[in-house]
């Protein structure tokens, strides 16, 4: 009985679905002779078409050719639409081969136990395992189809972008076609003259951005928490719940009532200062203090989280510690340097890192704020306050320069992937969760 | 000597919390009472206006350009779906993920990881193109594929560390009783968790409820929009001429999300919590 393993997976490697019939699971091989059937039409028409997209993005350009005594527009090939078709249909052949290969190790599988003896399931069984022994495979599969072409799809498209001129005004379909340039974008950005000035500066700003926005924010929440948490204080739930309001207000809104509050001309705190007899400021109008009051505005946003946070830790350290700090007398600064400062950066540090990594693309407190203006005429599409992600965003959406946003997109994801290795190796629910009761 | 330091220490305390109370409750109550006052501009000698008015509402409601009794529908559409079908997904994924040992299990958690380091706006072009492909441009479900799609990336680590906690003794002693795979998901697992599912969709209904770059990216038509979309609008392009009736629409977006957040508060400082703790 030896060799059937082989025969099976032969015959399921000339179509999927003959091994199964042979191993007498006939309505499992007829339905996967049915899906390769489908599969084999679809890609002989479609996949030679994908790979010439993608391959040459196009060919032939828009012309205009004279008919009689007007210009009539030829349509040519639209790179971008054959670059993202080709993607879909190579995504979908990617499945595709993944099926074609399951199906043959299955016929394998399934003949080896008739090999030694064994009882072939029947349709019914195997049916049933995708809600038993294969219970993942059900569960997994929808989410994942979802996730690859609306997530990996694109980003795989982007990364993509990043590699072509496409980019006004010279090379945007459908009018002009749009080639692979190779890393020219990338050298481009670090070696133009402007692009590159605009590019360390912008750079230079959303690393202090980062610092600054994580200090004050996380300085801030422990100040504020260690204020609730004194012993002595009453109502501290209510504190508590004040505190959690600035959180409880959607970003969108209260970095546009901010924006208002902070306004230049007729904004509320600068009546105030007039009250005071305090010159008019242009909180977010004039570079230098831009940059200041987003830092400020956003401890605003930043701080009741950090607070929440801190609420948790903060009970964990425990009293006798203090206490025992009391009796040696420590003074109350000595006792936050040397007790709460360390245990709290202890337990908080990927917190701390976390949320560094989210104000590098903290695209929401600068955009709503300023929307990286004030402008710099120095800079390439860029003003004094915008981090790379909203330079990104404006080169997308305001100046269609889709292959630098791509780029800067890559680098911005670099530096990310560089920070969160290091902290996500470390925590518990990436590490060994093998570990689990 | 040493309790009059710390009766100064208290005092001290107090004017500090009512300060900060103070500074977080008063761009809230300003905008309130701006969305209440007669006339347009920002400026005002006074906190509080002479008479209180409601026109600005219902202009919101009831004026040409501004729809909000449609983006209210159309947002929470969007909104429930987009939650329901999100949470939905994200829990099978994390539940799967921290329960089942499978060859690719690894590589799922390490690609979801590298997923949520791009920045989003990379793929909007994409996206777009996408829909245009299948003619879903302008369409409600083009925003809740979206959502949905995209709530497992963020997702799925905080609840997969919500699943790590719960001891495995409790579901084998189910199996071991005869229970399946989904009647262990749905009867023990699920109603366990519940503090993180509330969590895990209040943060997809908000996302969904105040997203307006997307949003505004694929709804072309102004009926189809959503209220962040509006907002956004109101802000863009009428906000020095009429800023009584954005600070009107600012209320009418803020309200819902966040009086469903303070009544939810404590499923969101566990989330938030257990968040960090879990990465």
């Amino acid at each position: 009985m030896r060799g059937m393993s082989l025969k099976a997976s032969a015959l399921s490697l000339v179509a999927p679905g003959l091994g199964q019939i042979y191993n007498r699971q006939l309505i499992k091989g007829l339905v996967f002779l049915a899906i390769n059937a489908l599969g084999l039409w679809y890609f002989i028409n479609h996949l030679y078409r994908a790979v010439w997209g993608i391959v040459t993005l196009g060919e032939k350009a828009q012309t205009r050719v004279k008919v009689g005594k007007v210009y009539q527009v030829v349509q040519g090939d639209h790179s971008i639409k054959l670059l993202v078709e080709g993607l879909i249909i190579l995504l979908v052949f990617a499945i595709f081969v993944l099926f074609y290969v399951q199906t043959i190790r299955d016929a394998s599988r399934v003949a080896k136990l008739r090999e030694v003896g064994g009882k072939v399931p029947k349709f019914g069984q195997t049916a049933k395992s995708l809600f038993d022994r294969n219970f993942h495979v059900s569960m997994l599969t929808l989410p994942t189809l979802g996730v690859l072409f609306l997530t990996v799809m694109p980003i795989i498209f982007g990364i993509m972008i990043a590699f072509t001129n496409y980019s006004a005004p010279t090379h945007i379909p459908p009018k002009t076609l749009v080639d692979w340039v190779g890393f020219k974008t990338f050298s481009d950005l670090l070696t133009f003259k402007t692009w590159s000035y605009t590019f360390w500066n912008v750079l230079l700003w959303t690393i202090e951005w980062a610092v600054m926005a994580t200090a004050t924010t996380y300085f801030g929440g422990m100040l504020v928490a260690m204020l609730i948490q004194q012993p002595g204080i009453r109502f501290k739930k209510m504190w508590r719940m004040i505190f959690i309001i600035p959180y409880a207000i959607p970003q969108l809104c209260s970095a546009l009532i901010m924006n208002n509050l902070f306004n230049g001309e007729f904004g509320p705190i600068n009546q105030y200062l007039a009250f005071f007899g305090i010159d008019k400021i242009g909180w977010l109008s004039d570079p230098r203090w831009a940059k200041f009051t987003v830092v400020l505005i956003n401890s605003w946003f930043g701080i009741p989280v950090t607070m929440v946070l801190m609420l948790g830790v903060l009970t964990t350290i425990p009293r006798d510690l203090y206490e025992a700090a009391d009796v040696d007398g420590a003074s109350a600064i000595q006792k936050f340097w040397k007790i709460t400062m360390p245990r709290v950066l202890f337990v908080t540090a990927p917190v701390l890192i976390t949320q560094f990594a989210g104000n590098i693309n903290n695209f929401n407190a600068i955009f709503l704020l300023t929307g990286g203006g004030p402008a710099n005429g120095k800079y390439q599409f860029a003003g004094h306050t915008d981090l790379l992600v909203t330079w990104l965003f404006g080169l997308t959406y305001n100046n269609n320069k889709y292959n630098f946003a791509a780029a800067i997109g890559i680098i911005i994801f670099v530096i990310i992937a560089t920070i969160s290795i290091l902290t996500y190796r470390q925590t518990k629910s990436f590490k060994e969760e093998d570990m689990v009761q | 000597m040493r309790n009059s330091r710390t009766r100064i220490k208290l005092f001290v305390s107090y004017v500090l919390l009512v300060v900060i109370s103070i500074i977080c409750l008063y761009p809230a109550v300003w905008i309130v009472v701006s969305a209440f006052r007669p006339g347009g501009s920002i400026y005002s000698p006074h906190f509080l206006p002479e008479r209180f008015t409601t026109e600005h509402f219902s202009a919101l409601f009831n004026d040409k350009s501004f729809v909000f009794g449609r983006w209210y529908r159309n947002t929470l559409k969007i909104a429930i779906y987009s939650t329901i079908f999100g949470t939905l997904g994200t829990t099978m994924v994390a539940y799967v993920l921290s329960r089942f040992r499978f060859k690719a299990r690894r590589t799922a958690l390490s690609t979801i990881l590298v997923l949520t380091m791009f920045p989003n706006f990379m793929s909007l072009v994409a996206v777009f193109l996408l829909f245009y492909q299948f003619n879903l441009l302008d369409t409600h479900t083009a925003l809740i594929l979206v959502y949905s799609c995209g709530a497992p990336i963020g997702g799925t680590f905080i609840v997969k560390g919500f699943f790590d906690t719960i001891p495995r003794s409790l579901e084998e002693s189910a199996h071991i009783d005869g229970a399946s795979h989904m009647t262990v998901f749905t009867r023990i697992m699920l109603p366990l968790c519940k503090p993180i599912l509330i969590y895990t969709s209040l943060m997809i209904f908000t996302g969904a409820w105040v997203d307006f770059v997307l949003a505004r990216f694929l709804l072309r038509s102004r009926e189809q929009w959503t209220v962040a979309v509006g907002l956004w609008d109101l802000a863009t392009n009428f906000r020095t001429a009429n800023f009584t009736m954005f600070a009107a629409g600012c209320v009418l977006v803020a309200l819902p999300i966040t009086i469903l957040f303070m009544m939810m508060q404590r499923f969101i400082v566990e989330g938030l919590t257990s968040g960090a703790n879990k990465g």
